[in-house]
């Protein structure tokens, strides 16, 4: 069985906030969710399946079933940390597949900027229960340590540059300045980078993404139901997902999930990278983008640092649009959670409703991917492809 | 008293919560590293498990590591004050280990650059390796 066709994204929304101390993460779950079910001409009635990540309040989904008050058949509380959304794409496409449901609501929100959350720079997953926290947490490894790890070994191996890795920055930069919601508006350069101080050798804070409060929702239908709207028709065509582990002590820090994750959903879609016009690639830190565009086979492993360079990644001008909308490095992070925006943006291209400044001219094929996670402690990674009818 | 209690993590809840790990702590508050290796596959593996994750069969024996091994990648928290170096080393036996890189200046470290182990003490109560160069 094959998901390909068998399920529509027809309602998306981003949150416009990226700040928002006066009101609940649950406010902002159903804020987002009118939003999308607005955007498709759908109402919370029609919704029968709901798929919500650790963001949403409560131990699990069903706290945002009660908060919503939603009559469902099919329930979903898949964790996989950023990608989640990405993942609960693929499930809602295989619950409708299924007969489980037909109007699927996907939600996301969160407040870590409110809440003061040093994202990147904390001693996260401590919990003493964890099976592998005896044996890391005491090192203090963050976020940006890990990523640093990975940038610093990517180098090493492949002599991929900071330079390099600043160009995924700019392109995010040229694109956000469109965005007016967008947490950081300046277009930048590659020597603004940089000159930015360094978090986490080599990673400077430019390479990093921001941390906003927000989020987004998704309606995924069943194509009947597409068919009866007046919005464009957004197919889902291919998905992949997967778990990369430490490997019980022999792991490839430079290698992303995106290796097997765009591996199935391209599989699946037959489609190819040359193929894709625009891509939304999850963008904790830079090196993250440079690394899956490799693993997605946009180009040779090892080669990401010549093909992100001199603009490549930038809406007309370059050969891969990636982020129009400023990605997690510029315009939005909600909840430290990336994967709901990718899709977003995806969509808006898709439906040529992105900024006209940014718009890729017909642009009829679109991927989504990201992870989800830490790098070396274990990440989830999650690919989509999107096709307009 | 048991000899947790004699090795003073008896309250770590990171040793408290993994019984199958103790040996390994025990070996550590000694200033050994031992690693658990598959009678099976003969392949050390970490972090420690109960069984062998990499062919899943076969008892496990605790051996003793040579402590030696080389940078796989390392970066320096420059946010922290002060600051401090995570690394990925590379043990001789093979399976890469999460640590802090100590007693060195974070300027002059290079991946690939042989290290050797030390154990420093934990706020709970156990001693986990960290490494520093070799040599």
């Amino acid at each position: 069985m094959t998901i390909k066709g068998k399920a529509y994204i027809a309602g998306a929304f981003e949150h416009p906030t990226r700040h928002a101390p006066n009101k609940s993460t649950a406010e902002l779950h159903f804020e987002c969710a009118r939003g999308a079910l607005a955007d498709a001409g759908l109402s919370f009635g029609d919704v029968d399946g709901l798929f919500c990540a650790r963001d949403a309040p409560g131990l699990n989904a069903s706290w945002m079933v009660d908060f919503l008050n939603l009559k469902l058949t099919h329930l979903d509380s898949t964790d996989t940390g950023g990608c989640s959304y990405l993942i609960h794409v693929a499930h809602a496409a295989e619950a409708i597949a299924a007969g489980k449901c037909k109007v699927a609501l996907i939600t996301l929100a969160g407040r870590p900027r409110s809440e003061g959350m040093a994202t990147g720079t904390m001693i996260r997953f401590a919990e003493p229960d964890l099976p592998n926290t005896p044996w890391e947490v005491a090192s203090r490894p963050t976020i940006a340590t890990l990523y640093g790890m990975m940038a610093a070994r990517h180098m090493h191996e492949y002599g991929t540059t900071s330079a390099q890795m600043a160009w995924v920055r700019v392109a995010a930069s040229h694109h956000a300045q469109h965005n007016p919601n967008a947490v950081f508006r300046d277009v930048v350069t590659v020597d603004d980078v940089l000159a930015s101080p360094i978090i986490a050798d080599p990673l400077h804070r430019l390479d990093c993404c921001v941390i906003s409060d927000g989020g987004g929702a998704l309606v995924v239908v069943a194509p009947e139901i597409a068919r009866s709207l007046k919005r464009p028709q957004i197919r889902v065509i291919g998905c992949g997902e997967t778990l990369s582990t430490q490997g019980a002590g022999y792991a490839d820090l430079t290698r992303t999930g995106a290796t097997v994750s765009g591996g199935r959903a391209f599989a699946e879609s037959g489609v190819t990278p040359s193929d894709i016009k625009y891509a939304s690639i999850y963008d904790n830190f830079t090196i993250m983008v440079l690394a899956q565009i490799e693993d997605l086979g946009f180009c040779e492993k090892g080669q990401g640092g010549r093909f992100v360079a001199d603009g490549n990644l930038i809406s007309g001008i370059g050969k891969l649009p990636y982020n129009t909308d400023g990605g997690g490095l510029c315009n939005n992070h909600p909840s430290n959670r990336g994967g709901m925006t990718k899709l977003i943006e995806a969509v808006r291209q898709l439906r040529g409703e992105a900024h006209p400044k940014v718009q890729v001219p017909n642009c009829d094929l679109a991927l989504a991917s990201g992870p989800g996670g830490v790098i070396g402690i274990g990440h989830a990674h999650s690919t989509v492809i999107l096709e307009r009818v | 008293m048991n000899s947790a209690v004699a090795d003073g993590f008896d309250k770590d809840p990171y040793v408290r919560n993994h019984p199958h790990a103790e040996p390994f702590w025990r070996a550590a508050a000694a200033g050994r590293l031992i690693l658990p290796r598959c009678r099976s596959c003969g392949r050390a593996h970490w972090y420690p498990r109960p069984f062998c994750p990499l062919c899943h069969a076969g008892d496990l024996d605790w051996i003793d590591a040579t402590g030696q091994g080389s940078i796989y990648s390392f970066s320096v928290m420059r946010r922290a004050k002060p600051e401090y170096v995570v690394a990925l080393v590379t043990l001789d036996e093979g399976p890469m280990v999460m640590a802090n890189l100590v007693d060195c200046d974070p300027q002059s470290l290079a991946i690939g650059q042989p290290v050797k182990v030390r154990f420093v003490p934990t706020p709970e109560g156990r001693h986990v390796p960290a490494f520093t160069p070799a040599g």
